[in-house]
């Protein structure tokens, strides 16, 4: 267990960029009730949207001067779906029953997936290489981090500050939390509830492509596919910090990151378990863990008991 | 003088369910009007869809000499129409501060919505001293005064109060309709559904009994009050 501070520090970035995924679930969540199981590609289409800003510059740009200009083009990537799936798919579905958006929300995720396919032919043979850091792992005492990982440090609690103010100072953010709580209510007050919709939507899709940016960072690649278990683990880390909870969803994210990286390192050290070792059971731990949260804590670490809504 | 709020032959359905079956009323600006009837009347139907929660079958709904028929809820507002809706429907996770603001959403003036914040405060003091607390933490009647003072935050021309009194201790449900005076004599126009029958017509101008959708008698507040057939009916005599 001596390498204990590097499994954790390694966990806690993982869980950072389940968090900042798992926003954008937990807003569309909070507000419409509906689990947007579409948000894994809008998370990949952020990656591809910043990767395609990287091969439109000029060959020999630095990634740091590139970084600001690949960010924005996967929020404009990511946003634009975003906004046309809640103006599209899901909106002329409200007030219909339940599993209507859901469905939709899961061909929604298979057209995506192959309109990137269509569009990114080389995606079709597998991974793409994301542009990434030179240079070794940065040491930090007790546990050193990729120099990818860097970005991600800095991104997530930024973005959750970010968001935190938001929410709870800002004209907007009070219309939102008003929507969510009561939604006919806060139209008497004048709230354009459709708007805060599409800002939820909007919001969740612009911290998906910074998650994307990061994800690509890390890993050193983008795939087409990759939208699909990144969108599991995140939506499991909604669930986890209680879904419609923007806090929660940080905190599952990091709960989630931190379990499934200690399971792979040492769950074969665990007598009568090591045949679970290693990384081919790393997704395992994800959904063990929604299955226990969903038996044993329905809400979530900070929702609220018996109420289906944030 | 034409009237502040023209309502002519309303019908509002839920599916095929015809909840209210063509009413027409006005009110004026500076009364009292209120309906009255029992529960599944249309009452609260008729509020929903003047605020334009709701949307009629067909009937028209004329506001300050502008049609507002069929105009989405945040819209209405905007126009001088407040409504505190049925059951207070405060906002229970935010302050009682973040909620009299949002009654203020569509105002621009900051320095206004401030002092009329403190005008709340001045008018419901146990507002002004819980300031800070979470909405879902005050009791029936503290939430009762929450949700007219966020509805009057609008600055509206006309208030419409959705059974204000329900569920409320007798000396709270006397603030509330001692407020409503106050309100009244301070110029505020009103649109009140009460159950509590002998309350609501003694403040109103106007009185509509509802029955199953439609108004079955009109009168003066005090008219109404003697007339025998309401006296019965909902007053509790026989």
């Amino acid at each position: 267990m001596h390498d204990l501070p590097q499994q954790l520090a390694n966990g806690l970035l993982l869980g950072a960029l389940y968090g900042l995924i798992a926003i954008g679930y937990t807003m569309v969540y909070g507000i419409v009730q509906l689990i947007n199981f579409a948000h894994g590609e809008i998370f990949m289409i952020g990656g591809f949207g910043a990767l395609t800003a990287w091969l439109w510059l000029p060959d020999g740009t630095g990634v740091l001067v590139a970084l600001p200009v690949m960010i924005l083009l996967g929020m404009v990537f990511s946003v634009t779906v975003a906004i046309g799936a809640e103006r599209f798919a899901y909106r002329p579905l409200r007030g219909g029953p339940r599993l209507a958006p859901l469905i939709t929300a899961i061909g929604l995720s298979l057209v995506l997936q192959q309109l990137v396919w269509s569009f990114y032919p080389k995606a079709r043979d597998g991974a793409l290489s994301f542009p990434h850091f030179e240079g070794g792992r940065i040491d930090l005492g007790a546990f050193s981090i990729s120099r990818g990982d860097l970005f991600l440090l800095i991104a997530a609690p930024v973005c959750m500050i970010a968001l935190g103010v938001f929410v709870s100072k800002t004209r907007t953010g009070r219309a939102m939390q008003a929507t969510s709580q009561d939604p006919d209510t806060a139209k008497l007050m004048g709230i354009n509830t459709d708007r805060i919709i599409v800002t939820a939507f909007g919001i969740g899709a612009a911290f998906a492509a910074i998650a994307a940016v990061a994800h690509g960072l890390k890993y050193g690649e983008v795939q087409f596919r990759m939208g699909f278990i990144a969108g599991l683990k995140a939506f499991t880390a909604a669930v986890l910090g209680g879904i419609g909870n923007i806090y929660g969803a940080m905190i599952g994210g990091l709960v989630l990151g931190v379990a499934e990286t200690l399971a792979t390192a040492y769950m074969e050290n665990v007598p009568g378990m090591s045949m679970f070792g290693g990384g081919a059971w790393k997704d395992v731990w994800a959904f063990v863990l929604l299955i226990l949260v969903l038996l044993l804590r329905p809400q979530g670490i900070l929702g609220s008991r018996g109420a289906d809504r944030a | 003088m034409t009237a502040l709020l023209e309502v002519k032959d309303l019908k509002v359905a839920y599916g095929k369910i015809e909840a209210v079956k063509g009413i027409s009323f006005s009110v004026h600006a500076g009364e009292i009007v209120t309906l009255i009837g029992t529960n599944g009347a249309g009452k609260t139907t008729t509020l929903r869809t003047l605020s334009g929660l709701l949307k009629p079958v067909s009937g028209s709904v004329v506001f300050d000499g502008e049609e507002i028929t069929g105009v989405g809820a945040h819209k209405v507002v905007a126009k001088g129409l407040a409504h505190s809706p049925e059951g207070r429907r405060i906002f229970p996770n935010l302050t009682i501060a973040e909620n009299l603001k949002l009654g203020a959403f569509l105002r621009k003036d900051a320095e206004g919505i401030e002092r009329d914040i403190e005008r709340s405060y001045e008018r419901f003091p146990i507002l002004g001293e819980r300031r800070r607390q979470a909405a879902g933490t005050l009791s029936g009647g503290e939430q009762q005064m929450l949700a007219m003072g966020r509805a009057l935050m609008s600055q509206p021309k006309l208030l419409m109060l959705d059974e204000p009194s329900m569920g409320l201790s007798p000396i709270m449900m006397q603030k509330i309709m001692e407020t409503i005076a106050e309100l009244k004599a301070q110029g505020t126009t009103i649109l009140l559904v009460e159950q509590n029958a002998q309350a609501a017509l003694s403040l109103a101008d106007q009185g509509h009994v509802m029955e199953i959708g439609k108004i079955v008698l009109s009168g003066t507040g005090a008219d109404l009050l003697h007339d025998e057939s309401v006296r019965k009916a909902y007053l509790g005599e026989d």
